[in-house]
């Protein structure tokens, strides 16, 4: 089986069967990841593009040693020293990149859609890393990949997003994800940061946090952005710690086997308290490991997808 | 010029004139119109002085007088790489109009009588049709101080406006409504509450939420078609509102006139023709200010054109260069360039029964007309000749690359519409 598209765009336009294909590739590179030598040949000779107009080190940093691992020559473009900043167009950067002979161009940008717009004009495949408050459709894919491991399914599954649901594009790819696969997603978050229109997706949204947390098997905290704070979304992050923080007596309303996630940077003591953060319930760390695995597997997959 | 226009179907909703008939013209003014009558010649038999004259045989067309529109933007002075007075107008004329009322936001803003005379003397100069500048409420459409109005209206502007850049203080706009009492001109109000739109792209809802763009619900707009409303019964001021999008504004306005406040209001074709599906794939094609709605905006848009709540039918034509669209949605320029799409689109109103082709000419011609006090919109004798013909049965695609406006940002590139403006005649000046 072969992926339909050039491009992973987002979520949203994947089949369920296109998403275990990633997850099942992932498997195998998971393992790669275990041994001494962690590099395959797969995909050398080719050449990968990272192109981050937005500041990212995790994201970017996975998709750089994803990209190794897999033996491609990789080029970071750096937009603050690059054209863009001389007024250069996204269309015509990317038509310099992929002139430099570029097989894939990985974008994160604060514009949502952008990774669309450049997919139609280029022939490279696109990954988006990040579009506005769009999609990020590899941390949903990790964060599968995750809860699959952990939990050994994605149907039925109660999964709590908890936080600014609505300038999260992390958020918005993982309702896209687990509601395909029948798993039950609860938005928490106050009125402001929890846009109602979520819910004819097929999601329930919750304001109260205990109550939204009630019997969850998976309970991923979203980051509060600290640049919210003064905007009217909320009064304060010691009032937004207080009624929608994770607090040890907050995640027993959870199944007692339930994981806690975060896609990070973690806010520690405001969205999450570092006795739950460091806790073996705690799975953040292994979802950046899976990341790196879930990443190969796309970059694999999308190559496959060419020939 | 001297012209006759034979058996043509005359409409002329200022004379309730709806029949079959011959138009006089006689130097670049209407002379008379004949209607057909059983038992009576029509004016070339009657009249021996038309020899000589230049015939147009209008025989299965339709003759309106010229139409109107009432919100535009020619682009000159400052942004002569989106579209100029020349290549606007000729995209009205191609589009049928004979008039269009072109907006402030020039660079520099038309708030003073020099850029006002600067349009004028150019549009006489350059200009296909005519061309009424419409001058900014505020100094540099900052929203603080009253810009001349007097002087400008003096000069030539029909209206005030500072479109684009609504006006937030109540205070400002209270004076605004007041003041241009003066002078009997009404202001128009682009309703957006700046606060509550902000950084918004489409219309808020599910699918901006599913794209990831940010919103601009509908009542930024009727919060301030709200406010207007009643800063013009406080002011007794003429108001007209400019692109009225949503269900909530028709219904605001409906009851308003009924109290009797002096408010008209406007829409535009892509208002009431689709709605924010439009934008999906990022099409900054669909990007516009307010933004396209949901279907059941577009059905309220039409009762309210079909009840008289909305009285004109605007382009809002607003043309953008090729790489300012090709961009991110979110940075792209809002506007669409309807000139020349107006009358096509306006026209499937007439085939779907929502209006008579004789209220669409009142939309088009004798609304703004009224509106703006001018003395257009009319084939009563001794008005100028300015004509549009009508063939209402040539069917045709929408190409852009065909447009004759600079701007060829339109959302409905590929649709099949029925009815074409043929000939537009502007003061007796026959463009076929």
């Amino acid at each position: 089986m072969k992926l339909s598209s050039k491009d992973l765009l987002g979520i949203k336009d994947l089949s369920k069967d296109e998403i275990m294909l990633v997850l099942d590739t992932a498997s195998g590179f998971k393992d790669v990841l275990r041994r001494d030598i962690k590099k395959v040949p797969a995909l050398r000779g080719k050449t990968a593009v990272n192109l981050f107009f937005e500041p990212s080190t995790r994201t970017k940093t996975s998709f750089e040693l994803a990209e190794k691992r897999l033996s491609l020559d990789v080029v970071n473009f750096a937009v603050t020293t690059s054209s863009v900043v001389k007024g250069e167009s996204i269309i015509d950067t990317a038509l310099n990149v992929q002139a430099l002979g570029a097989e894939f161009m990985v974008i994160r940008h604060p514009s949502s859609g952008v990774p669309h717009l450049v997919s139609t004009h280029i022939h490279a495949s696109v990954i988006n890393a990040g579009d506005g408050i769009n999609e990020h459709p590899t941390q949903a894919l990790l964060d599968a990949f995750t809860m699959k491991e952990k939990t050994g399914r994605l149907e039925g599954l109660i999964v709590a997003i908890v936080g600014d649901v609505l300038h999260s594009r992390v958020a918005k790819s993982d309702c896209y994800l687990l509601t395909k696969f029948g798993a039950e997603v609860r938005l928490i978050g106050p009125p402001t940061l929890v846009p109602l229109e979520m819910q004819s997706v097929g999601v329930r949204v919750f304001h109260d946090m205990e109550e939204g947390l009630r019997d969850t098997d998976v309970v991923m905290m979203l980051r509060i952005q600290m640049e919210r704070q003064g905007r009217g979304f909320f009064p304060s992050t010691l009032e937004y710690a207080r009624y929608w923080g994770l607090t040890t007596e907050r995640l027993s309303m959870a199944k007692k086997d339930a994981i806690v996630m975060h896609p990070g940077p973690m806010n520690r003591g405001v969205e999450i308290v570092s006795e739950i953060a460091d806790s073996p319930r705690s799975v953040i760390l292994e979802q950046v490991t899976n990341g790196l695995a879930v990443r190969m597997a796309v970059l694999y997959l999308l190559a496959g997808m060419k020939e | 010029m001297n012209l006759l226009i034979k058996n043509g179907h005359i409409i002329d909703p200022s004379q309730g004139i709806d029949g079959k008939g011959d138009l006089v013209i006689e130097n670049n003014r209407i002379k008379e119109i004949s209607l057909a009558q059983k038992g009576r010649r029509n004016a070339e038999g009657k009249l021996s002085w038309l020899q000589g004259f230049r015939t147009i045989d209008a025989s299965g067309l339709h003759v309106l007088p010229g139409l109107i529109d009432i919100h535009t933007h020619m682009r000159e002075p400052g942004f002569e790489y989106k579209e100029t007075i020349k290549t606007g107008t000729m995209a009205a004329v191609k589009g049928g109009f004979t008039s269009v009322c072109t907006m402030p936001n020039t660079n520099p803003v038309n708030d003073n009588s020099s850029v006002t005379d600067f349009i004028i003397r150019k549009a006489i100069q350059e200009g296909e049709c005519t061309v009424y500048p419409i001058g900014a409420i505020t100094k540099g459409q900052r929203g603080e101080e009253l810009a001349e109005m007097g002087i400008m209206y003096a000069e030539g502007c029909v209206a005030f406006s500072d479109d684009g850049r609504p006006v937030m203080s109540s205070l400002v706009m209270r004076r605004a409504l007041e003041y241009s009492r003066a002078f009997n001109v009404p202001i128009i109000s682009h309703c957006e509450d700046l606060n509550l739109s902000e950084g918004g792209v489409m219309n808020e809802g599910l699918l901006s939420v599913t794209l990831g763009l940010r919103g601009v619900p509908p009542e930024a707009e009727e919060a301030m078609v709200g406010r207007d409303i009643a800063l013009a019964g406080l002011a007794k001021g003429r108001l007209h509102i400019a692109h009225v999008s949503t269900a909530g504004s028709v219904r605001l306005i409906r009851e308003a006139k009924a109290r009797g406040i002096q408010v008209t209001a406007e829409t535009c074709p892509h208002y009431f023709s689709i709605t924010e599906k439009e934008v999906e794939g990022y099409n900054t094609n669909a990007k516009v200010n307010p933004p396209l709605r949901r279907q059941e905006d577009v059905d309220a848009l039409k009762e309210g054109l079909k009840d008289g709540t909305i009285d004109v039918i605007a382009t809002d034509h607003a043309p953008h260069h090729r790489d300012e669209k090709l961009r991110e949605f979110d940075q792209a320029p809002s506007g669409i360039s309807g000139i020349e799409t107006a009358i096509g689109i306006s026209l499937r109103l007439v085939e779907h029964g929502v209006l008579t082709l004789a209220q669409l000419v009142e939309k088009m011609a004798k609304n703004p007309a009224v509106i703006l006090g001018l003395d257009k919109g009319s084939l009563k004798p001794g008005a100028d000749a300015d004509i549009t013909i009508l063939d209402l049965n040539k069917e045709y695609g929408v190409d852009p690359g065909k447009f004759v406006s600079k701007g060829k940002n339109t959302p409905f590139e590929g649709w099949m519409l029925k009815g074409m403006p043929v000939i537009t005649i502007c003061k007796g000046r026959v463009h076929e």
